[in-house]
């Protein structure tokens, strides 16, 4: 072992240098947010909560065509229909199983009608399993609450699908 | 009968007056702990509950009390109940000798130091228990690791202790402050001031010797097979323990409730407020430590302990003794 190597190992340099950096790090700005009071943004893509979209007029864009019950790897999607007076066909139940999902996003990708998406909320905890069986009215819902958001998400990734 | 009672009932008083503000000082330098990691990190740590987050231990303590307590079915359940109980009993009992003051001091022992470094050795009892009572592989590791280490290091700390012995001449904790009037024990024995903290480290279990506790490895050493109040007993005997070895090094080598310099604004500072600052500055070196350095491997542990503090502990203690001897500064004469 060289001198210069003992004596630093005696006299701790190294131990000592890194504790100065260590208090000199404290005193700089953090690098992590705040976060239930500060949240960071999020991609135009990003899948979180589920929802089900309507028309501006009104009517539910689901025309109960399946494919995202089909294309659910971890069949969590739940879908019956029922042909309505007016001759179109639409879903008389629309189940998803938030415990089962795996946000992947393959219904929002199959969705010819864009009625099925996955929202920019992540938070949805809830304190019993029950609230995350989703039914089609929370779905609906879901998708009143956050169709600004979504619409100009959808409108956002147009040019690449 | 009546006097017996009434002090019985004085000690109690004083004994809560030292235990409880212990206690919550216990929670609160978790929290601490836990601030001064995020912040070296560049973190924010615990900010949530309380101002500044100071409440997030009373949170986690009732999160652990609300928590089920789990005994595995092939433990010795007396044992298994006892050791957390032990390890905080044994951390909180050695607060009786601790001067905070001239005369302010719960039991003021003629063998102070000696109880002090009686009652810390005692406390690998509570972590051997734990580790062998829970019949399982990782608690049984961490124990064994866990003692040997706190045995190791004890043997460096008792000989450091007997470099200051030599300069004070007496074992009694108020003494040895008082002994440091002119010169704070820091100074000329400032090796010896570096290998206690060290030791101290070790002893404590904290990183970069926390060994027993090594994820990685051992999940959580003698802890694994403990749950809700049990685990937070044996997470605050530690704590208490590190603050324990905060307040003797304060005592030791920093001059306990001594004001630095004896001039009007340092001196108009009560002498408990002192400790209490040199208890924190000592802490918040601990909380630095954790923060930089890698954890050791358990060879180098047990080579620093034996080859290197050991001997070069005795040497102090002989160069100690002959430079008091030499200038004829020997104590008690």
């Amino acid at each position: 072992m060289k001198i210069s190597r003992l004596l630093k190992t005696i006299f701790m340099i190294d131990f000592v240098t890194g504790l100065l950096i260590a208090i000199k790090e404290i005193f700089k700005a953090k690098k992590t947010i705040n976060y239930p009071f500060e949240k960071g943004s999020l991609g135009t893509r990003s899948r979180g909560e589920h929802a089900l979209r309507r028309y501006p007029n009104g009517e539910e864009r689901c025309i109960a065509c399946k494919l995202c019950e089909a294309v659910c790897p971890a069949q969590a999607i739940t879908i019956e229909s029922k042909e309505r007076d007016d001759g179109s066909r639409k879903t008389v139940r629309y189940d998803i199983d938030m415990l089962k999902c795996i946000y992947c996003g393959l219904c929002e990708e199959s969705c010819p009608v864009d009625a099925i998406v996955q929202g920019p909320n992540f938070e949805f905890a809830t304190e019993s399993r029950e609230e995350l069986y989703y039914t089609k009215e929370k779905l609906l819902e879901n998708g009143d609450r956050w169709e600004n958001i979504l619409a100009a998400n959808i409108k956002a990734d147009s040019s690449h699908r | 009968m009546d006097s017996y009672f009434s002090i019985l009932f004085t000690e109690v008083y004083k004994i809560l007056f030292l235990l409880v503000p212990v206690l919550v000082s216990v929670a609160m330098i978790v929290w601490l702990d836990r601030r001064v990691w995020a912040f070296v990190q560049k973190r924010r740590g615990p900010n949530v509950v309380g101002p500044f987050g100071l409440f997030q231990s009373l949170a986690d303590a009732l999160k652990y009390i609300f928590k089920e307590i789990i005994i595995p079915a092939s433990s010795n359940k007396l044992v298994f109940v006892l050791a957390p109980v032990v390890t905080m009993t044994l951390a909180l009992i050695s607060w009786a000798v601790i001067p905070f003051g001239e005369d302010f001091v719960l039991a003021d022992i003629n063998v102070g130091i000696l109880y002090l470094f009686a009652v810390s050795s005692l406390g690998v009892y509570g972590i051997i228990m734990g580790g062998w009572a829970s019949n399982s592989k990782y608690p049984f590791l961490g124990a064994i690791r866990s003692a040997a280490q706190m045995v190791s290091y004890e043997v460096s700390i008792g000989v450091i202790i007997i470099n200051v012995l030599l300069c004070v001449g007496s074992l009694n904790l108020s003494d040895i402050v008082m002994a440091q009037q002119n010169l704070w024990f820091v100074i000329p024995l400032f090796p010896m001031f570096v290998i206690f903290f060290i030791s101290a480290l070790a002893e404590t279990n904290r990183p970069p010797f926390d060994l027993p506790e090594a994820e990685a490895e051992l999940v959580a050493g003698y802890q694994t097979e403990y749950s809700g109040m049990m685990y937070a007993m044996f997470w605050l005997g530690e704590y208490a323990n590190i603050l324990l070895m905060c307040a003797m090094g304060a005592v030791l080598f920093l001059g306990g409730w001594l004001s630095p310099i004896d001039i009007f604004p340092f001196n108009a500072i009560p002498g408990p407020f002192w400790l209490i600052f040199k208890i924190l500055f000592l802490f918040i070196l601990f909380a630095l430590v954790k923060a930089t350095v890698p954890r050791y491997r358990y060879d180098q542990l047990m080579k620093l302990g034996w080859k290197i503090f050991l001997p070069f502990s005795l040497f102090y203690v002989v160069l100690t003794s002959s430079f008091l001897l030499y200038f004829d500064l020997l104590p008690g004469k």
